[in-house]
């Protein structure tokens, strides 16, 4: 059986823990054989059971934690079991954890990871659905990651998560999603249509933090540029492939892993050839990832730029009905439809 | 020096420093706010002389004492405070956000008491012999993330003192308006062993926090110390509600360096205070003449 994003995030996660003594896993419910509520800690307790704590129901006395651990050398890793939570640690991350290091003029390092997994589309109503990541976008001194479903060049989204855990000397925000844990993790050979460039943002010198750019092989120049990370990706990458060959719409599509800070070279590249940027998102769409972004190819590219549209969550909480939650939650078909409209638009 | 000596001129260099702080504010030489711990001298003194060489402190906004009771440089503190290159921290923290070797401080009430514990337990799996003092306040008892630190530094065992300094006040609230029950019980129901003392007497702390910090590194768990203090100055810098008889009665019973002073001989008094008067006067004005803070030029 093929594997999912879910088992590349378990293996490393172990992976992680067996390579470095010094990462210490901590989380609600993520002893064997429960494993996480959402089994991406499945089998750490067994394979390292001097590295891995279960704790209380106390987000942010954790948070701080593991920032006290991460200040004296150790590098924890904290599961937080529903991303709606992060709300819990908003103080620990805004005003402790990411200042620390600027704040005391760069004499300590924060080599912390805290992942938790966004999303709805199952039905778990508004505390339990959110994708809240926006909330934690533009605070300086936190990088926010979302891994691609994808397996090229060396990197998947375990190796981002590993490559993370066992690098990273500064507090990041590992950002999983519901849906994408049980997408399959793909490689060049399920990828045979399309033509995938793996970049990296100017700043990324290390390059650590992919950001992929996907065209359909053999098509003729795009019209439409998209971006989208996490699991809208992958429902962007299923609306490119299904137009290009039902209806000969044409498009490219950026994925970055790295959603804050960002540069975005590939995604400015791309929208200065096409004039036309759709930004795809699952939170809500004010003042969301999208915007910023939009902000920044206007920036960038002035009158180049001909065309914007954002497609995101509508402004309520999330539904628990299926059929209400279908319709505040951009679809497949909503990308499709975005799509036809600004390839006309522009025709 | 006698015990009583040092301890009486390290009280000392902690009240000189910030009076000349608050005075000094007045005539704009400071920018921003700050936190003075006038009249808690002892607290900052009997605590941590008792630490070993790798201990750890994390404290909170009013922590200039704290910081130069564990070793700190007064001009480097005073160059914080003014926001010159020779800070602590280079002025990026100011008053109350600073890191000198393994002292630690912030300015949000409440979320150093997890961060200390996990300090602490990063030391304890580390197995380096280090424990960590963390210091709150009465109205850091207010926020509820302390409670959680709390339960996980007895269920995990953390070698790590937790100093509560009670001064009764919180900025201009009367503790006894806003705290119920009792602060000890409240460290007790975690099975955290806490002693409470009634004192400004410095080595009457000192001897205290050494049994305690002495039972940290040996049990690898946690202890408590709620010290019953007071505060002279304001919360800030123009913000003391209370009456000028209150403060001067406090001043008059209860000030840790005049009890201190009692027991010397006035010889040795006037050169200690001299040598402190120098001290002072050195750093601030060497402080005065450093360089402002500047962001670094782009490469």
């Amino acid at each position: 059986m093929k594997a999912t994003v879910l088992d590349s995030l378990n293996q490393t996660l172990i992976e992680a823990l067996q390579a470095d003594p010094q990462v210490i896993l901590l989380g609600e419910d993520i002893l064997d054989p429960y494993g996480g509520a959402f089994k991406v800690t499945r089998g750490c307790s067994t394979a390292c059971p001097q590295q891995v704590i279960p704790t209380p129901i106390s987000e942010a006395g954790l948070a701080g934690i593991a920032a006290g651990m991460a200040l004296r050398g150790l590098r924890p890793v904290l599961e937080i079991m529903f991303g709606d939570f992060l709300t819990l640690l908003a103080d620990q991350l805004i005003n402790h954890i990411a200042k620390f290091r600027w704040m005391y003029n760069d004499s300590v390092s924060v080599p912390l990871v805290v992942r938790t997994p966004m999303g709805g589309r199952r039905g778990y109503g508004p505390t339990h659905s959110q994708s809240l990541e926006k909330l934690y976008l533009g605070v300086p001194g936190l990088t926010v990651l979302a891994p691609a479903n994808f397996s090229l060049d060396g990197f998947s989204a375990g190796a981002l998560l590993k490559n993370t855990i066992l690098q990273t000397d500064s507090p990041v925000l590992f950002i999983e999603n519901k849906l994408q844990y049980l997408q399959p993790l793909l490689s060049d050979s399920d990828l045979g249509e399309f033509e995938i460039q793996t970049r990296f943002d100017p700043d990324d010198t290390k390059q650590r933090f992919p950001l992929y750019v996907l065209k359909i092989k053999g098509a003729p120049p795009a019209r439409v540029t998209m971006a989208a990370y996490g699991y809208m990706a992958e429902l962007a990458r299923q609306a490119q492939r299904a137009l290009a060959f039902e209806e000969e719409i044409f498009t490219e599509l950026v994925i970055p892993t790295r959603i804050a800070p960002f540069a975005l070279q590939p995604l400015v590249e791309s929208v200065s050839c096409t004039g036309n940027a759709l930004l795809i998102e699952e939170g809500t769409r004010p003042l969301g990832w999208g915007a910023e972004v939009g902000v920044q190819l206007a920036e960038n590219l002035g009158s180049r730029l001909k065309n914007l549209k954002r497609l995101a969550a509508r402004e309520t909480p999330v539904p628990a009905a299926v059929s209400l939650e279908k319709h505040m939650l951009p679809q497949l078909e909503d990308i499709q439809e975005t799509l036809r409209k600004m390839s006309k638009a522009n025709g | 020096m006698t015990l009583e000596e040092e301890y009486f001129r390290d009280m000392l260099r902690i009240r000189r420093f910030e009076e000349t702080v608050l005075d000094e504010f007045k005539r704009g030489v400071f920018s921003g706010t700050t936190h003075t711990s006038l009249g808690q001298e002892a607290n900052a003194v009997g605590v941590i002389k008792q630490l070993l060489t790798d201990d750890i402190v994390v404290t909170n906004h009013r922590c200039h004492g704290h910081f130069l009771a564990y070793g700190g440089d007064m001009r480097a503190l005073f160059a914080e405070l003014m926001g010159r290159q020779t800070g602590v921290c280079g002025g990026r923290g100011g008053s109350q956000h600073i890191h000198w070797r393994n002292l630690y401080s912030n300015g949000i009430q409440g979320g150093i008491m997890p961060i200390a514990t996990g300090m602490a337990l990063a030391e304890k799996q580390k197995q380096s012999d280090a424990a960590v003092t963390v210091f709150l306040g009465d109205g850091t008892f207010g926020e509820g993330v302390i409670y959680e630190a709390f339960n996980m530094a007895s269920l995990w065992s953390a070698p790590l003192l937790i100093v509560v300094e009670n001064n009764h006040i919180a900025q201009t609230t009367p503790t006894h308006y806003v705290l119920a029950g009792d602060m000890r019980l409240r460290l007790q129901a975690f099975g955290i062993p806490a002693l409470e003392l009634d004192t400004s007497d410095a080595l009457e702390i000192a001897s205290q926090a050494f049994h305690l910090m002495q039972e940290v590194h040996e049990e690898l768990a946690p202890r408590a110390l709620i010290l019953n203090t007071q505060r002279f100055g304001p919360h800030s810098k123009g913000d003391d509600t209370r009456s000028e008889e209150e403060v001067a009665l406090m001043k008059q019973q209860r000030d840790p360096i005049t009890i201190m002073e009692k027991r010397l001989n006035a010889g040795a008094v006037s050169v200690i205070r001299a040598e402190v008067e120098a001290q002072v006067k050195e750093a601030f004005e060497q402080a005065l003449s450093d360089p402002p803070a500047e962001e670094e030029k782009a490469p």
